[in-house]
């Protein structure tokens, strides 16, 4: 009965109402089961939508196994870059991608830490805060290629770095920034003030709150939203291109200043070339990497979960 | 003590400060760099000439077959992300119960945190070549294939960011609609989404922005052929797909050819900026409406 109280305010309202003699369904009630049938189909196109995002990430997986399943070998991982296929391998990559991200790690870490301890426990609302804030979620929606353009002009140029591992883990260190802070600044707020306001009432100075109390208690969130933030930057390929990463090399970088390739550049190399069986080598090399991904992100859940049942008291 | 205390607190503030920088030096790169090009090129010439071949002996600096190349595949991406990430995020928000969430919020962040470049393999030898299927005319370099793919790579952020928006709704409007006999499908659609319209829209500009900026589908899979087109099936070249081509080839740094990568990576950044704070003022319009 309640559907037409929607029409209340149209003409015509009193000639919907049903006669409860008649066994003839009136107009209104042919709208009510309109409406439900209408509903159903609504609910059975949003969850069609759900499956397809499932089935095409299925697909995905599905395609990549299959065109380099049978490439990845102890032999394919260990081999330097070659000009003939089944010789190819990614050690150099590998090792490049690795090395890249520690010394990304390095950088972003301290700096971003830092710079999420300063707005959540310092900032406060002052002006510069809230600028600083609303700079930081800009960056973040900044394209990966845009930094890339930074780090030729700033480190490849202006600093001398060259094309060497020390610009690309810059670069991705600057990238990765405003996700570091973001994601440390979550973690700090979910610990308690009560926390806070019982380390001042023993006399404790900010910092010593800060580095005694807050920084424990918030170690896995943030370790955990680190972890996170270098793993999407273990998969960046857009910016190390543009500051000159070369794509192809046969040796594994030895110092920050070596030149480097990364996997996924190694990936993109070979996914570029004509030949069906670089075709597999890079797929090969994308189950390498989704493998790197996966580690990375299951040491995040492991942390997360033992974060949370730790809970904090 | 006091001094040590204050001495970190100005470390501190130093390091939140290099965000600024970072913004800054971006600015400051491709404003001296496109400077030095836009000597060389006139400006009308960059913006409005619809050739684009600064790599041939005689070079043409028209930007607009770029920029129409970087539209139409994110036109595309547009239209998979759009819908399908609004369905679902009304699903997600007013019908799914808690235990369908827990299943499919991670498996939209798995799609959301592939590698770019996983997504461009995937375009140029899966999707593609399926597409060629019932369109024998498309080409194995096109504007469709990626731009697909790229809408299901954004699909997760379309539909995280319009369910946070949904759900910022409060639980009155509902009921008042449910109270006046509504159902579930029309307070969904005629009374939560237009309450969270500008959150929405937010999370639609976002999305659009990162479509602009994507560069590894692209550069795999559209091509490198600059041209002035609206047709899906022929190959193009987006703004990104021409930096990453520009770098890999060993152009000599400092002459024109390489600080065109700067002129357009200066035109990227105008626009996906502008798109971001748009979008991040519309975010901050829902929060005070509801707030």
């Amino acid at each position: 009965m309640s559907a037409q109280a929607t029409r209340s305010g149209t003409p015509g309202f009193e000639s919907r109402i049903p006669n409860p003699d008649s066994r003839i369904p009136s107009p209104a009630y042919r709208e009510i089961a309109l409406r439900r049938v209408a509903d159903v189909a609504f609910q059975v196109l949003a969850l069609l939508v759900l499956v397809i995002a499932l089935a095409s990430l299925a697909t995905l997986i599905w395609d990549i196994v299959a065109d380099g399943a049978s490439t990845v070998s102890w032999n394919f991982i260990t081999s330097f870059s070659s000009r003939r296929a089944s010789q190819a391998g990614i050690w150099h990559a590998l090792t490049g991608s690795v090395f890249v991200i520690v010394v990304t790690a390095l950088i972003a870490v301290p700096i971003g830490v830092a710079a999420a301890i300063y707005l959540e426990e310092y900032g406060g609302r002052s002006m510069a805060a809230r600028l600083i804030e609303l700079n930081i979620t800009n960056l973040a929606a900044v394209p990966s290629i845009i930094y890339g353009l930074l780090g030729l002009g700033l480190f490849v140029r202006m600093m001398g770095m060259g094309r060497s591992v020390l610009a690309g883990a810059s670069t991705l260190a600057l990238l990765v920034l405003p996700v570091v802070i973001l994601s440390t600044r979550e973690a700090l707020r979910a610990v308690p003030k009560t926390l806070r306001e019982g380390s001042y009432a023993l006399g404790a100075t900010k910092w010593q709150t800060i580095w005694h109390q807050v920084l424990p208690v918030a170690a896995p969130g943030i370790l955990t939203g680190l972890i996170l933030a270098l793993s999407r930057a273990i998969g960046e390929t857009a910016p190390l291109i543009t500051i000159g990463a070369v794509t192809f090399v046969t040796f594994a970088p030895d110092s920050v200043w070596s030149p480097f390739t990364v996997l996924p550049i190694q990936i993109f190399n070979w996914v570029s070339r004509p030949q069906v069986e670089f075709h597999a080598n890079a797929a090969a090399g994308i189950l390498v990497l989704v493998a790197l991904l996966l580690s990375m992100n299951a040491a995040a859940i492991w942390l997360r979960d033992r974060y949370q049942k730790r809970g904090i008291s | 003590m006091r001094r040590v205390e204050f001495l970190i607190e100005w470390g501190l503030l130093g390091c939140a400060l290099l965000s600024i920088g970072t913004t800054i030096g971006i600015i400051a790169v491709l404003t001296v760099e496109t400077a030095g090009f836009l000597r060389e090129v006139s400006i009308t010439e960059f913006l409005f000439g619809t050739e684009w071949t600064p790599l041939f002996a005689t070079p043409r600096f028209g930007v607009l077959p770029l920029v129409t190349g970087t539209l139409l595949v994110s036109f595309i991406a547009m239209l998979v992300a759009l819908p399908m990430g609004l369905l679902s995020a009304v699903y997600l928000s007013e019908y799914s119960g808690p235990q369908l969430r827990r299943i499919v919020k991670p498996i939209l962040e798995i799609l959301a945190g592939v590698p770019t470049v996983v997504y461009g393999y995937f375009a140029l030898l899966f999707v593609t070549p399926l597409l060629q299927r019932f369109m024998p005319e498309l080409a194995g370099f096109n504007a469709l294939g990626p731009g697909i793919v790229m809408g299901i790579m954004i699909l997760p952020l379309v539909s995280s960011l319009s369910e946070d928006a949904m759900r910022g709704v409060p639980r009155g409007l509902r009921e008042g609609s449910y109270a006046l006999g509504a159902t579930k499908m029309q307070t969904s659609l005629r009374v939560v989404v237009p309450a969270a319209f500008s959150g929405i829209t937010a999370a639609f500009i976002l999305a659009v922005s990162r479509a602009i900026g994507e560069t590894m589908i692209v550069a795999i899979a559209a091509g490198q052929q600059p041209r002035l087109t609206l047709d899906p099936t022929k190959p193009v070249e987006t703004m990104t797909a021409y930096i990453v081509q520009v770098s890999l080839g060993d152009t000599p740094q400092g002459t024109l050819e390489y600080r065109t990568i700067f002129a357009v990576g200066m035109l990227l950044f105008i626009g996906t900026f502008g798109l971001n704070l748009v979008s991040a003022w519309l975010r901050e319009r829902f929060r005070e409406e509801y707030a």
